[in-house]
């Protein structure tokens, strides 16, 4: 604990802050240009200036307001089901995007720069989905192997990336950016044959997953949240044991920071491309199954969502370690969760969402631009 | 000098793919029609027989491959660049005959078809080649398309001119291409993590004000008036190929003279040998006084400003609106035709015409009812970028220095 | 023109890379700027030829003072460079390299390639060189390539030219036309500074010389100097020149060598039929410039290189075939020559990099896991054992001196059970107290009756380690001769003539 402690009071994590900050401000600049009252008020600022702040303030505050009654506690519900259902939908969207963030923090501490995590979710999604809705055997078999189908799906193509790469030196952005298109083109096609689509069914649309497949509804069926939250946190485990504490992750890191030092030391580059990028789509076929066997239950078009966008802004916000995605996770999950409610209450458009996501990546990955902004100094020693 | 042997195993592979079809080939015939009303000779329908075409182009592919290995393992030379185009062509027009195996295929308009699709492809690979090449990846083809779209779309409904519009979409471009070089050359961040982040940054901002500005007022915002086409005297009415090329928008004749002109400047002028000496060895252009950073902003830029004028096709060229993440991937498909073009302009360009085809011909394909499925000739942009990158057919690389940010020490 | 220094200073962060640094140089002389690895040479003709910012001092041409915001300033005041680091793309034909910067175009800014040609050709003629300004340069040999950079230098009529460690790349032969160059240009009234940490070239060109010392100047040293008062100037203390070793007492052949052969990725023959044995207890040096198959020869060794022929073998196996992991499984140790890039981890700790070659076993792994405890207790061993300067065994070796990194990679390699041990270019960069250190350490691997490989580019430090001296020259063995061989003979061997 000392170590994540130290990790998240450091300079780095000060700065991820004032990040996540900057970006909601940029938001709320959005949210207030965009409103109706606030462009009323404006058009008579100078005679009466406080319906202007007025309005500003109700446009960004109810904006926040909302949002934040959508992804923690809704203090305005009549039910204390309704109160707290919002943290569990935050938790709902926060397991697939950290599931997949954290394979992307696999590759990248590996120096291997997945984008294709999209289409990872996508084979991960249409495997597990596959042994979900066809195979028939008791619960106790059936759920453990789609899960594990949908690992093999994920992992495999991945790991075919990190086999291009071995064998062809083939560069990986560009492989995982045209995989991703031709796992969705591939899905699209499976979905109108009879492996995949439900009988009868005139869209692209599969036949639900079994019941004895899917993820518990620990919480009841009112509620979206599902035992893939507990499959999530074994992963963050996994992958902090395997970056840290492992063989095969010092493998992994040595390779991430210096392959032909890497090779010099007699470490098999090849192979560590191809495990990596399997364990790092594997963790993307993963969170497919929380989508197929939890959330969404029968297997469509827009199975993998956005989430292959957002896992690549959750591995980066947290810093590809571990207990940073794990926050950044919940993050991202809560704007997704409280965007909803912050259009159906304020009429803010959900896409206001990818734009601060999109925002805190950059003035993350731009530590002096963060600085300007905030003016904060910059001590002697963090430069030394 | 020892070959390597991927060509002719690459070849090998396709030569089986044409065995596959001679033998799977339907008999009868092929009707195909290449006229059109405008031409001033009218070439007939003619139809062409399956299973002879479908041999000859295996007898093609045959020689391609005896050809290329014998001269790879017994003469240890390299394939001729012609052997392999040929033995491509053989083998596009094998697949073609038989996909219309006793349909018409109406030449010119699959054509006219895939330019269109073509466009805003060519103009996003020239932005890629003008970004790539002094150094700076640009994963953020797709934003500056969709930037352009947008942009030109509001522009020219507020304003009814089209021309603003245009300019409004060179601006937009430009601005996407600037926070990029902003964020890799100044702020040394890596290049693919901001192209990606860009790209949905453009989506959501566009999003986002479409939601709350455009639909409110459709009329006022977004119903531009559009490019009426213009058919050039003579050269549009030379037979198949006229109509296709020279009855187009300005943005379409705009888009040849930029594909000529980025190839000029790159290759023939001072200031292409500074753009490829940065995109090289930007220490090297360093030494001799060359502004690294000048150079890289200047050049990325006007390729973001092409890449804004490709996206006004959308809207200004073609639809007529601006509709929510319109580009659909048309960016990244604009990456991919860079990459099959080996950075070079004209390639590029021609890559992203037999994308623009593939893709085009999937629309073809459905009026005669074919059962191919449409998935498989989307998907071939991608599948063919993926072979390409993985080195079976030739080696491919960049500019030495794309993607690494210049540190002046 | 006459160039003067006046006070320069540089920083970068907490250190002084030049402390208030005077020098002139005359037109029509040789001067040549002497120092230590890291002393602060090249810093130095950077701050001189823009590409640095001086944090004090001050630049004069002909006693006016200039400042120059970019090399682009420098070379319009008549300063050209020849980098250590050629600045030539290879990509780009040697007229295009050349012009580079300030090409002659034609109407529209289009390039004029004829006139490019031209003045390749005009500047060639001059100096005799014989360069097709059509070749692309990627093709073209190091020490042609060098050429080129000179030509570059020369095309703007520069008045001062700055050689910048021009020697590490070339043959003895290139050498001595280098120096005639030099010299040529001297007579032609250019100043030359010539930065060089090789007493024997100082003493065969320089008019004046200054020797430089952790960013100082100590002082100027008379060219007739002998080699070991310009040492011990450069140094700071009495340095002995020679290597301290006891004769070889070399046992059983080991480590067999027979009809090698490579190819690299392209096809072309890189190692043609290499034959050689070294007995146990012995040094074989394999000397040669740069370039010539000595890369290729010991990643075949370790089971690095792809296409091979023929074979390799350590107490009686066959190495060829073996993966990298195989062959250091079988004793075999290895310092590469680029310790950066090829030796170690920057971003890694001491202790990080001190078992990357053994990571996945006892005693630093229990199954797939990490033996962390044990790791550090082996790391403050071997930091001590071999008196590597750190913090701490948790500093990167990005926080290193080049001399204490290749201690770390050293202590690395010399932990294993060795068989055979395999050194490249293992003093490259580094400081005299550093290079004395790492002989000694061979010398004591010989010693335990192992057989040693040293790769070396020096002639001196060849002769000096070596108990014999095998010479490599494109992809072949010249001759294997004793270490008393004379230079001379040495020098033509390495140009490809047999002894």
């Amino acid at each position: 604990m000392k170590r994540i402690m130290k990790e998240f009071t450091g300079g780095s994590a000060f700065l991820s802050i004032l990040a996540v900050i900057a970006s909601l401000l940029v938001g709320g600049v959005l949210i207030a240009l965009s409103n109706q009252d606030v462009q009323t008020t404006a058009t008579y600022l100078t005679a009466r200036p406080s319906d202007f702040f007025h309005a500003l303030w109700n446009a960004v505050f109810g904006a926040y307001d909302a949002m934040f009654r959508g992804a923690i506690f809704n203090y305005q519900a009549q039910s204390s089901q309704e109160m707290f259902k919002p943290i569990t939908e935050t938790l709902a969207y926060a397991t697939p995007i950290t599931m997949s963030g954290l394979g992307l923090a696999v590759a990248f501490r590996s120096g291997l720069f997945n984008i294709g995590a999209t289409g990872q979710i996508i084979f991960g999604a249409m495997f597990a989905g596959w042994v979900g809705i066809y195979v028939d055997l008791p619960w106790y078999i059936h759920f453990p192997l789609a899960v594990l189908a949908g690992i093999v799906g994920g992992g495999l193509f991945g790991a075919l990336v990190g086999f291009l790469k071995a064998t062809t030196g083939a560069n990986e952005v560009i492989v995982t950016i045209m995989f991703n298109y031709i796992a969705a083109l591939l899905l699209g096609y499976l979905l109108k044959t009879p492996l995949l689509q439900a009988p009868g069914a005139v869209n692209p649309i599969s036949p639900p997953v079994k019941d004895s497949a899917k993820y518990v509804f620990f919480l009841g069926d009112q509620f979206r949240v599902h035992g893939g939250l507990f499959a999530m946190l074994i992963a963050v485990v996994f992958v902090w044991w395997l970056l840290n504490r492992s063989t095969l992750g010092f493998r992994f890191r040595a390779l991430g920071h210096n392959p032909s030092a890497a090779k010099v030391a007699g470490i098999n580059i090849g192979l560590t491309y191809i495990l990596v990028m399997g364990i790092s789509g594997a963790l993307s076929g993963l969170a497919g199954t929380s989508q197929i066997l939890g959330s969404e239950q029968v297997l469509t078009l827009g199975v993998a969502a956005s989430y292959g966008f957002d896992a690549i802004t959750v591995a980066l916000l947290g810093r590809s370690n571990p207990w940073g995605v794990l926050f950044a996770g919940l993050l991202f999950g809560g704007l997704r969760a409280g965007a909803v409610t912050m259009q159906a209450d304020q009429g803010v458009p959900v896409d206001i969402v990818l734009v601060v996501q999109s925002l805190i990546v950059l003035f993350i990955a731009a530590p002096p631009l963060v600085r300007s902004i905030f003016r904060v100094k910059v001590s002697k020693e963090a430069v030394a | 000098m020892k070959q390597s042997k991927r060509t002719p195993i690459a070849l090998l592979l396709m030569t089986i793919i044409g065995a596959w079809l001679f033998i799977a080939a339907p008999s009868g015939l092929t009707t195909i029609n290449i006229s059109t009303d405008s031409d001033i000779f009218k070439l007939p329908d003619f139809g062409v027989n399956i299973a002879l075409i479908c041999a000859s182009a295996l007898a093609v592919q045959v020689a391609g491959f005896v050809g290329s290995a014998y001269l790879v393992l017994a003469r240890n030379r390299k394939t001729p660049r012609w052997v392999v185009i040929a033995f491509a062509a053989a083998l596009v027009i094998e697949i073609l005959v038989s996909l219309f195996a006793g349909k018409t295929m109406t030449f010119t308009s699959l054509l006219q078809g895939s330019l269109a699709l073509a466009v805003p492809l060519i103009f996003g690979s020239l932005a890629g080649v003008l970004s790539e090449r002094v150094g700076v990846v640009n994963i953020a083809i797709e934003g500056q398309l969709l930037a352009g779209a947008f942009v030109s779309a509001l522009v020219t409904s507020l304003s009814h001119n089209l021309l603003a519009g245009l300019i409004g979409a060179l601006i937009a471009g430009a601005l996407v291409a600037w926070v990029l070089a902003v964020f890799a050359i100044k702020y040394v961040v890596d290049q693919i993590i901001v192209g990606v982040v860009l790209n949905v940054l453009v989506i959501g901002l566009t999003n986002f004000i479409f939601s709350t500005l455009m639909v409110s007022n459709l009329p006022l915002f977004d119903q531009p008036d559009r490019f009426p086409t213009i058919l050039i005297p003579l050269l549009g009415q030379i037979p198949v190929l006229g109509p296709v090329l020279f009855n187009q928008t300005l943005i379409v004749y705009l888009m040849y003279i930029a594909v000529a002109v980025v190839y000029f400047a790159l290759f023939k002028t001072r200031w292409g040998l500074r753009v490829r000496a940065v995109g090289e060895y930007p220490r090297a252009a360093d030494t001799v006084g060359i502004n690294v950073f000048r150079t890289r902003y200047l050049s990325v830029m006007i390729g973001g400003a092409l890449a804004g004028l490709g996206g006004s096709f959308f809207t200004l060229g073609q639809v007529g609106a601006f509709g929510k993440e319109m580009t659909n991937g048309a960016g990244y498909i604009a990456l991919a035709a860079l990459i099959f073009g080996r950075w070079n302009p004209i390639y590029a360009a021609f890559a992203a015409l037999l994308f623009g085809f593939a893709e085009n011909l999937q629309y073809g394909l459905a009026i005669i009812g074919s059962s191919v499925p449409s998935e498989f000739l989307l998907m071939l942009p991608y599948a063919m970028t993926v072979v390409a990158v993985a080195g079976l057919v030739g080696k491919v690389t960049g500019p030495a220095a794309s993607g690494k940010a210049y540190i002046k020490s | 023109m006459k160039l003067e220094l006046r006070g320069i200073t540089k920083r970068f962060g907490a250190l002084v890379a030049n402390d208030n640094v005077n020098l002139v140089a005359q037109p029509g002389e040789i001067h040549c700027l002497l120092g230590e690895n890291g002393a602060g040479k090249s810093t130095l003709m950077n701050v001189l030829y823009g590409l640095y910012q001086a944090d004090a001092g001050e630049i004069l041409l002909d006693d006016k003072a200039v400042k120059f915001a970019g090399p682009g300033d420098a070379m319009a005041s008549g300063i050209g460079m020849v980098h250590q680091h050629f600045m030539l793309i290879p990509v780009f034909t040697v007229a295009e390299n050349v012009i580079l910067g300030h090409e002659p175009t034609k109407f529209g800014g289009r390039l004029d390639m004829q006139a490019a040609r031209e003045k390749v050709r005009e500047v060639s003629a001059k100096f005799g060189f014989e360069i097709d300004p059509d070749a692309i340069v990627g093709d073209l040999p190091v020490g042609v390539q060098q050429r080129v950079e000179i030509i570059k230098a020369l095309i703007g009529n520069a008045k001062v030219l700055i050689f910048d460690e021009p020697t590490a790349v070339l043959t003895p032969q290139e050498t001595d036309e280098l120096m005639a160059i030099m010299k040529q240009l001297r007579a032609a009234g250019t100043a030359v500074v010539f930065i060089t940490h090789k007493l024997r070239e100082v003493q065969e060109v320089a008019d004046k010389i200054t020797v430089l010392r952790l960013g100082k100047i100590v002082g100027e040293a008379d060219p007739k100097s002998t080699s070991s008062e310009l040492a011990s100037m450069m140094v700071g203390r009495e340095v002995d020149l020679d290597v301290e070793k006891s004769v070889a007492k070399p046992g059983k052949p080991t480590f067999k060598v027979e009809g090698l052969s490579a190819w690299n990725h392209s096809g072309t023959k890189v190692l043609d039929d290499i034959n050689f044995e070294i007995h146990e207890g012995e040094i074989l040096v394999i000397a040669g410039v740069q370039g010539n198959g000595q890369t290729e020869l010991t990643e075949a060794i370790i089971g690095m290189h792809g296409k091979t022929s023929g074979s390799i073998q350590l107490d009686g196996r066959e190495l060829i075939g073996k993966s990298v992991k195989q062959v250091l499984d079988l004793g075999v140790g290895f310092v590469p020559e680029d310790r950066t890039e090829d030796g170690l981890v920057a971003e890694f700790t001491i202790a990080e990099n001190l078992m990357l070659d053994r990571s996945d076993r006892k005693p630093f792994a229990k199954g797939l896991n990490l033996q962390l405890g044990y790791l550090k207790q082996f790391a403050q061993e071997k930091l001590k054992q071999f008196d590597v300067r750190a913090q701490s065994i948790e500093s990167t070796a990005a926080q290193l001196s080049g001399g204490n990194q290749q201690k770390v990679v050293l202590a690395r390699e010399l932990s294993r059970e060795l068989r055979l041990f395999v050194a490249s270019q293992p003093t490259r960069g580094l400081d005299v107290g550093s290079i004395e250190f790492v002989h000694e350490q061979i010398v004591a691997t010989r010693d335990s009756q192992i057989p040693v490989l040293i790769v070396a580019t020096e002639l001196d430090e060849a002769t000096q380690l070596g108990d014999r001296i095998a010479v490599m020259y494109k992809g072949k063995i010249v001759g294997i001769v004793p270490s008393s061989t004379p230079r001379a003979t040495l020098g033509q061997m390495m140009a490809g003539i047999s002894a």
